[in-house]
């Protein structure tokens, strides 16, 4: 019986590393002909840093991730925002199909497709007159971020005792006041989150900023498109490996946000 | 009550978002699909759809997405197993999502390069004496690309139903001498049988819709419905003929949401 269990957890451990090893594999593939002076992701000729120094002067590829960051950025503060409401809103309902409703309409564009999205607010773009560029694609992102954030909020203040704004109204606070130092303090960590999971689906978003960016603008996901459709060139290798260490410190950020957050309400919860 | 009155401040922005941003452009889409492409009112577009070409190309794209899931599926259950029986299984589910944190176009052009006539699977192929094979712009590469871009979103919901499942089920399995066979098909499986439906709606409706795996390792040679309403959209600028095609994926969608839906 003993020797049965140990084969089959040595078998668990060879499967989770061929499936750890097929996910990282491409990425390390390709930051590792980043450094190649061959110029093709065949045949590693030489080391070399020229693709990370071309990276770093080309000036239209600095002011695209200059303008995905000042969307992704933007967009979130906004969709943080008017998250935070919606989800106040819905949690002032007090019957559950005025809930279940507006939370199946939060959840249409979380479930769409993005070329959905992206055609549909097209559309809407073009009938509303609203010039394709900066402005549509800001637009966008926040009108999807926003749902995510809700859902991310919403939790947070169920999970708030009604008793604590009782509490406060009976010591005389008033409305304002309830919300800014009782609720909001108390969902914080909620709009964190969105506020965080909004910034990724920004800066991640291929399919509905292609959509409806127009011509003149441009973000990262784009542009990488673009590129790559012309196909093979290091200056990529050398973006991904940067954007992937970018990635990681997120990570990093994120986790540790995360376990600030745990400690904070397991000590509201004590 | 005062309530109501700071619920109707509150509820301003986000309902303005759900009329202009939720409601509306479905509407729009809807609306769109009755015009031609001369921008007269027709149904035009529809008896397009059920041509044998349209039929033909939503099959496809049906069956791709379906193999898409299914392999997704098999690869990830096991692995959400194991992974729940490691130590510090959080940290490695964390490593899982990473990868999908990076920008799925560079993983597609990743695979550019490892599939490329060059690329090391070539060279591989070359070395044990098969020989040089076109693999980019295949049904095969197109289907594992997706699927190496899908693993991660699949893992996670059934991590979490498998982590969610008490432990004391499987002892009284186990005490009432059901072989492990037994308590994975009796036990196990149908009570995470919620997670495994989570994690196939996350892959199965964007595997319909994946333009950008299509052209950039498919080569074309694979039509989504999600490449042809790109193509009508940015391409051809036929918009009546690419929202019918949206409204039958939004379609679709719904039903796959009820077949897959937890409370059914």
């Amino acid at each position: 019986m003993y020797k049965v269990h140990n084969k089959s957890s040595s078998f668990a451990k060879i499967y989770l590393i061929l499936i750890f090893l097929l996910l990282y594999t491409p990425i390390l593939f390709l930051i590792f002909y980043s450094f190649n002076s061959g110029g093709t992701m065949g045949s590693f000729k030489g080391f070399t840093l020229d693709w990370y120094r071309d990276l770093f002067k080309d000036m239209r590829l600095f002011l695209i991730v200059l303008n995905t960051f000042a969307i992704a950025i933007l967009s979130s503060l906004v969709a943080t925002i008017v998250g935070i409401f919606g989800a106040l809103a819905i949690h002032s309902y007090k019957q559950r199909k005025t809930r279940n409703t507006l939370l199946s309409l939060n959840n249409v564009l979380m479930v769409s497709p993005d070329v959905i999205i992206g055609a549909s607010f097209l559309i809407l773009f073009t009938i509303g007159g609203i010039k394709l560029g900066f402005i549509s694609v800001l637009l966008s992102h926040i009108a999807f971020s926003i749902p995510i954030v809700v859902l991310l909020v919403l939790p947070k203040l169920t999970e708030m005792n009604p008793t604590l704004m009782d509490a406060a109204r009976d010591l005389g606070a008033n409305n304002w006041q309830i919300l800014t130092k009782v609720i909001l303090p108390y969902i914080t960590p909620g709009i964190f989150a969105g506020f965080f999971m909004a910034l990724t689906y920004s800066l991640d978003d291929f399919a509905v900023t292609f959509f409806v960016t127009g011509n003149g603008f441009s973000t990262l996901s784009v542009e990488i498109y673009s590129l790559a459709r012309r196909g093979i060139s290091l200056n990529i290798n050398a973006l991904s490996a940067v954007l992937f260490l970018f990635t990681i410190a997120l990570v990093i950020v994120y986790f540790l946000l995360q376990q600030r957050s745990n400690l904070k309400t397991m000590g509201v919860r004590k | 009550m005062h309530n109501k009155h700071i619920r109707r401040i509150y509820m301003i922005p986000y309902a303005l978002w759900i009329t202009l941003f939720v409601i509306t452009p479905i509407i729009l889409v809807g609306y769109y699909s009755f015009f031609d492409i001369e921008g007269n009112l027709s149904i035009v577009n529809y008896q397009k759809f059920f041509t044998p070409v349209y039929l033909k190309m939503t099959l496809s794209s049906f069956w791709y997405a379906f193999l898409i899931t299914l392999i997704s599926l098999i690869i990830a259950y096991p692995t959400a197993f194991f992974l729940t029986k490691t130590k510090h299984k959080q940290l490695w589910l964390l490593l899982i999502i990473v990868p999908s944190w990076v920008n799925l176009l560079l993983k597609a052009y990743a695979f550019i390069g490892i599939f490329g006539k060059y690329g090391p699977t070539n060279y591989f192929l070359e070395w044990i004496g098969i020989g040089t094979k076109q693999i980019l712009f295949t049904d095969f590469s197109f289907i594992f690309v997706a699927v190496y871009i899908f693993i991660p979103f699949m893992i996670l919901p059934i991590f979490n139903a498998l982590n969610e499942l008490s432990p004391s089920f499987i002892d009284a399995a186990n005490d009432l001498g059901a072989s492990r066979w037994a308590t994975f098909r009796r036990v196990i499986f149908p009570l995470t049988l919620d997670g495994v439906k989570t994690g196939c709606q996350i892959v199965f409706i964007p595997a319909l819709s994946l333009f950008m795996l299509t052209r950039l390792i498919a080569g074309n040679r694979v039509i989504t419905l999600g490449t042809a309403i790109e193509q009508h959209f940015l391409v051809t600028q036929d918009w009546g003929m690419g929202a019918t095609i949206a409204v039958f994926l939004m379609l679709i969608m719904f039903i796959f949401m009820i077949l897959t839906g937890k409370d059914v």
